[in-house]
């Protein structure tokens, strides 16, 4: 094969290593929310009274998110914590917009393919996420004196 | 199969079956449309995929190829195939290899999504893969043996304008397809395809199933040549029609099938294509570990 090949091969790899992707950390990355139009915002979930919908939900979440967003929704490598009060006190039609338009330039790709009931059903288990109770230190474990 | 190809071979059913983070996604079922979706950032797809196409004056043949598509970015996917094919009672070839770029050019989703494609092709002029109908390509170019077939080497760009847009479950794709072929001093040529697709069901049901309607999408593709810059148009052009359909499976494999019909005398009067993918997460981190960076 021509050497011109290789090159294009390691100008990709390389390019594609580089690729930045933001820090789960970062609380910038929750400013996409805020972004949604009102009347994006307005909407309201369709399958808020569907009792399948958060374990649906649960199911697609572990096909299409969990990989960024870790198995829990706690944050993961490329991805941040969806158990925060910015995600939980989005509105559905917030999150709705932001799984349909993705943050592009941050990493999250856009999630339109999913068809509209698909991603509402992830709206729900999103909604339904609580914060795991904290472990309980070994101080507090033990008996005072 | 020919020597060369062995080591090939190996390596792909090595990473097909050795991957421990595969990944589940909803895969368009279209082989020769593209709509707006690119790979997922840090995943690499692995996709065969095979066409056999019936040959008048001439003998039949299977053209397969594998693509290895990797999201660099959550706005470009880059890919690289390997095409071959076997023209029956002649033989087995590798024809060549292509290097593909897609670039989301909107930050969001709009009424219509373009994506800018653009691709590198190193060919014989045995490659049969037909990913694409350009320019005049017609039945009778495919004729030859792949002995003299194989002399003929083309460098040729490709620029493609991917326009998407899916509503109410609906996918509708068209793309606008220009080739320039860099030797031997060819005019542009031009192509189209254009693509439907709607899955079986739109709500997911709870359970893990392989035979749920979710899973499957179905569609129809239509594609075909519209001349070049001297002589644009339908004149001396073959189109097809195609319906297509995917299963995606819980498995994290996706199957497709798609038997193509030659809507004009100058077409293969019957294509059939299907492909077998798998998507695996988190390659990007790991070559990025490789090379010492930060996952």
């Amino acid at each position: 094969m021509p050497r011109c090949f290789h090159l294009a091969l390691l100008v990709t790899f390389a390019a594609s290593a580089a690729a930045q992707t933001p820090s789960p950390k970062d609380s910038s990355v929750y400013a996409e929310l805020a972004k949604a139009p009102p009347k994006a915002v307005a909407r309201h979930n369709p399958l808020e009274t569907d009792p399948d919908a958060v374990a649906v939900g649960h199911k697609l979440f572990d096909q299409h998110c969990a990989e960024c967003h870790g198995p829990t929704a706690e944050g993961g490598k490329k991805g941040p914590t969806l158990i925060v009060p910015e995600v939980q006190q989005a509105t559905p039609g917030a999150l709705f917009w932001l799984l349909t338009n993705g943050v592009v330039r941050r990493g999250m790709p856009v999630w339109s393919k999913l068809p509209e009931p698909q991603r509402w059903q992830l709206v729900s288990f999103i909604k339904s996420l609580t914060p795991a109770p904290k472990p309980k230190s070994a101080s507090e474990d033990s008996p005072r004196p | 199969m020919p020597h060369r190809l062995q080591p090939f071979a190996i390596f792909v059913v090595l990473l097909l079956f050795t991957a421990a983070l595969p990944a589940r996604s909803q895969e368009s079922p279209y082989i020769v449309t593209y709509d707006h979706y690119l790979e997922e950032p840090g995943s690499l797809e692995v996709e065969y995929f095979s066409t056999f196409g019936t040959q008048r004056a001439g003998n039949d043949f299977h053209a397969f190829w594998t693509e290895f598509e990797y999201g660099a970015t959550a706005w470009w996917t880059t890919e690289l195939y390997l095409d071959g094919q076997t023209t029956f009672n002649d033989s087995t070839i590798f024809t060549g290899f292509r290097l593909e770029n897609r670039f989301r050019l909107l930050q969001r989703e709009h009424f219509i999504n373009p994506v800018l494609y653009i691709e590198y092709e190193n060919t014989s002029g045995a490659d049969k893969i037909l990913k694409e109908v350009e320019g005049h390509d017609v039945e009778s170019d495919y004729t030859d043996p792949n002995a003299r077939a194989r002399q003929e080497h083309d460098h040729e760009l490709e620029f493609k304008l991917l326009l998407s847009k899916t509503f109410k479950g609906w996918n509708i794709a068209q793309n606008t397809i220009a080739t320039k072929n860099l030797t031997g001093g060819n005019p542009w040529e031009f192509g189209y395809a254009l693509g439907a697709s709607h899955p079986l069901a739109l709500k997911a049901s709870a359970q893990r199933c392989s035979f749920c309607r979710e899973n499957f999408i179905a569609g129809v593709e239509m594609y075909g040549g519209l001349g070049d810059r001297y002589s644009f148009g339908l004149h001396e052009t073959s189109h097809y029609l195609a319906p297509v359909v995917a299963w995606n499976l819980p498995s994290d494999w996706t199957l497709r099938l798609s038997p193509g019909f030659g809507l004009n005398d100058n077409s293969h009067r019957f294509l059939l294509r299907w492909g077998v993918s798998r998507e695996f997460s988190g390659f990007g981190a790991a070559l990025s570990r490789l090379l010492g960076g930060r996952p």
